[in-house]
């Protein structure tokens, strides 16, 4: 980290958050987030670099949960910036605040009637203080002064010229607020973008990016996942779990079943008290991980069909 | 390393990738930081600072296997043994195969098995590798194999798919799958599987397949390199972009492909035509909702808002060519049409051959426009007389039946090569529909440099089109339909 903050021009923001790959992706088992070589890699490589991590894949694969986690391991602090249509400025950065700002010319104004009051230029200084000023997520996570992790959420959904806005924050942790001047981070914080992929995002965004692409887990993968998140479940069903959700994403379904259905559906069979799923049980509590008519219908048929009954 | 690197950098530029001089400076930088005997994180640095974009993986795979192939011969104890845990069961047999693979790679011994295998021993320790999941056996199995059936030819120019492809066969996977399958139901605790059972085991053992077939490939690129080297094969194995390929001649593992690549392009494209239509142009201020605003600053209307524009969105007529050589072509245009459907007022559709038939029905209602485009191929009627592409009748026939629906509100696009078998051209119908149309489009899914050659009559279209189109990837198709809504 010292060499990649001397490099930006920063302040030297400590050690390196993480010896190794190793032990990054032990950490990250610690709180519950079994991550993949990728995973780990990409993880480890953002804090060595200093860059932010774009992460991209199908919904429910633990895009958000890993900033979450990484948050967690680190002990720092979740700053997360929910991106949607027509997010702007104000409500990612900063904005003033007018209505204290009319308030305070107000004050001045009756106070005038006694003596001398502040004199223009000396108002001015005083509105556009930071007293006025009021923080939004990205401004937030670069004046704190504790280590944060920021994540901003669904980048896609902003439009491209918003996306502008996060430029500067990525690549030079700063903020340029024109009446106060340039805010410089005194800690790099860890940057992780979620993206679902609606639209293609800009190049000087990407370019600004670690990228990382997480697609659903293999199956040794996803079934430890579900045997560290699911508390009571037996190696079997774990293991019938994972396999027919497999089986399930080789179909062609309008949406395939996510790892956190999966977890629902292992939970709700650990609830129901099933051993091991036969063929009515799945078709009983498939409608958990499917969520279009036509997808259970599909996945009935190819599945389960004869031998339910 | 740097070198290595920088070659590898320019093969992706040729693959299509857009590579930029931030992103490799980044990638050198990642590489710094990790262990290089690891070849995994090795390849998940690069891929995290060159690649931007799923849909750029398979080129950034092929070329990663290729540049930074395991290579053997050197090293006997380093790179290999650090591999990550996939590869780090294998070690013994990797070990073992080294020794004897040195050179040619013809004779191969250890690993418990004698020099000249037996087709029948090869087969029998497939299945036995299949059977376990054992990545190490599979990988000798692989290399032998490979020895045995490739009959690979050194320094010929090819990217290795024949190969691939007479290995394989020899082996004959399918039996081997049946045969698994028939282990399991006998091992079956029951006596036999219940479908769910059988129908995961198989999917099961498919991954076990699919994951040996890898092993094999892996192994003649291995060896291609070895013989050629890096940079010539990278070459002979380089595979354009998806939205790159050619539509036209796509093989059917580029048209399976291409179909993956459609429904997250068709809905990236109707995302960002709704946001245009929103945020395009904006429309009157809007006074009652500006003063209703302005309480909040004591009556000072500081903010003003603008009503929301509503500009009237055009309908389509999609008239395609579906006879053979076009086909795939007018079937990705129907479904990108429709996947953005609801930026048009109406979409109705029209396929021909040298018969006509509206295939509008077929759509409506219908959620996900592949069937529906499945449909039209076995149920629209579209044969007049024999099948070969007649243009002039289809288009008089369209002129006869629906041309008094046109209006000046309707956009009219026009699918095909113009090849016309020497019909009469009907070009006069154009002429017509121009008049009355908004836009007529023709959208030609040759190269420009072969219009007008032979029986290609599209010139005498283009005189009443508005425009004609080069159409040949997804990229310009993509392009084209975007600028019409």
């Amino acid at each position: 980290m010292s060499e990649a903050s001397a490099a930006l021009g920063l302040p030297d923001a400590g050690p390196p958050r993480f010896e190794s790959l190793d032990a990054v992706r032990g950490g990250l088992a610690r709180v519950g987030y079994l991550a993949d070589e990728s995973i780990s890699g990409v993880v480890y490589l953002a804090d060595r670099l200093a860059k932010p991590v774009l992460v991209e894949g199908p919904a429910g694969t633990g895009k958000t949960q890993l900033a979450k986690s990484v948050a967690e391991l680190t002990g720092a602090r979740l700053i997360r910036l929910q991106c949607y249509e027509g997010l702007d400025e104000s409500k990612a950065l900063y904005e003033w605040n007018y209505r204290k700002q009319l308030l305070r010319i107000q004050a001045g104004e009756h106070g005038k009637a006694e003596e001398e009051g502040p004199s223009w230029a000396e108002l001015e200084e005083d509105i556009f203080s930071e007293d006025f000023l009021l923080t939004r997520p990205l401004l937030e996570a670069i004046r704190a002064t504790e280590p944060v992790v920021l994540l901003v959420d669904e980048v896609d959904r902003v439009e491209l010229e918003t996306e502008a806005l996060l430029l500067e924050i990525l690549s030079e942790y700063q903020v340029s607020i024109p009446e106060l001047g340039t805010v410089r981070a005194s800690q790099l914080p860890m940057v992780f973008l979620t993206s679902n992929n609606t639209r293609e995002l800009s190049e000087a965004l990407k370019r600004r990016c670690l990228y990382l692409h997480i697609d659903y887990p293999d199956l040794d993968r996803e079934r430890e996942i579900v045997r560290t998140k699911v508390p009571g479940i037996t190696e079997e069903l774990a293991d019938q779990v994972a396999r027919i959700v497999r089986s399930l994403r080789t179909l062609e379904l309008r949406k395939a079943p996510s790892v956190s259905e999966t977890l629902d559906w292992a939970r709700t069979l650990v609830l129901l008290g099933v051993q091991t799923i036969d063929a009515a049980g799945a078709k009983d509590t498939l409608h958990i991980l499917l969520k279009y008519q036509a997808d259970i219908e599909r996945a009935t048929k190819e599945l389960l069909s004869a031998s339910s009954g | 390393m740097l070198d290595l690197l920088s070659g590898f950098v320019t093969e992706l530029r040729r693959s299509g990738l857009p590579v930029s001089l931030t992103e490799h400076l980044d990638a050198a930088e990642a590489v710094k930081h990790i262990p290089l005997e690891d070849r995994e994180a090795l390849k998940y640095a690069l891929a995290a600072t060159l690649v931007k974009s799923s849909a750029h993986w398979r080129a950034f795979e092929t070329a990663f296997e290729v540049f930074f192939a395991v290579r053997t011969g050197r090293s006997e104890t380093g790179a290999e043994g650090d591999e990550g845990d996939e590869e780090g069961a294998d070690s013994e047999g990797e070990q073992a195969g080294q020794s004897g693979m040195q050179g040619q790679g013809r004779s191969w011994k250890g690993g418990g098995s004698g020099e000249g295998m037996t087709p029948e021993e090869l087969a029998e320790l497939l299945f036995k590798s299949l059977i376990s999941a054992d990545a190490g056996l599979m990988n000798v199995v692989a290399r032998n194999a490979v020895d045995r059936y490739a009959g690979m030819e050194p320094g010929r120019p090819v990217g290795g798919t024949y190969y691939l492809y007479r290995t394989l066969r020899n082996l004959d996977l399918d039996a081997v799958l049946e045969r698994l399958m028939g282990q399991a139901q006998a091992g079956a605790a029951g006596g036999s599987l219940t479908e769910l059972e059988e129908r995961l085991a198989a999917d099961e053992f498919k991954a076990r397949i699919e994951k040996f077939r890898r092993a094999v490939e892996t192994e003649i690129r291995r060896r291609l390199v070895e013989d050629r080297g890096a940079e010539a094969l990278a070459r002979s194995v380089r595979k354009p972009l998806p939205e790159d390929i050619d539509v036209m001649h796509a093989t059917r593992e580029e048209l399976a492909l291409l179909h993956r690549v459609l429904q997250p392009l068709s809905r990236k494209l109707a995302v960002r035509l709704a946001r245009k239509r929103r945020h395009g142009r904006k429309g009157p201020l809007d006074f009652r909702a500006t003063m209703r605003r302005s309480l909040s600053t004591g009556g000072v209307p500081i903010e003003p808002r603008f009503r929301h524009p509503r500009p009237a969105k055009p309908e389509i007529f999609v008239v395609a060519d579906i006879s053979g050589s076009v086909a795939s072509f007018a079937r990705f245009t129907l479904h990108l049409v429709y996947a953005i459907s609801s930026q048009f007022s109406k979409v109705r559709s029209f396929v021909f051959v040298d018969g006509i038939d509206e295939v509008t029905r077929f759509f409506e209602g219908v959620v996900d426009p592949a069937e529906a485009v499945a449909r039209i191929n076995t149920e629209a009627d579209v044969i007049w007389v024999d099948g070969h592409s007649d243009y002039g009748h289809a288009l008089s026939e369209f002129h006869r039946r629906w041309g008094d629906q046109v209006t000046s509100r309707s956009s009219i696009m026009v699918l095909g090569d113009a090849r016309n078998n020497y019909h009469a051209s009907g070009s006069w119908v154009l002429e017509d529909l121009q008049a009355k149309a908004r836009h007529v489009y023709w959208l030609n899914p040759e190269p420009r440099d072969y219009w007008g050659s032979g029986d290609s009559i599209v010139g005498e279209y283009a005189a009443h089109c508005d425009d004609v189109v080069e159409c040949r990837t997804l990229r310009q198709l993509e392009h084209f339909v975007g600028n019409l809504a």
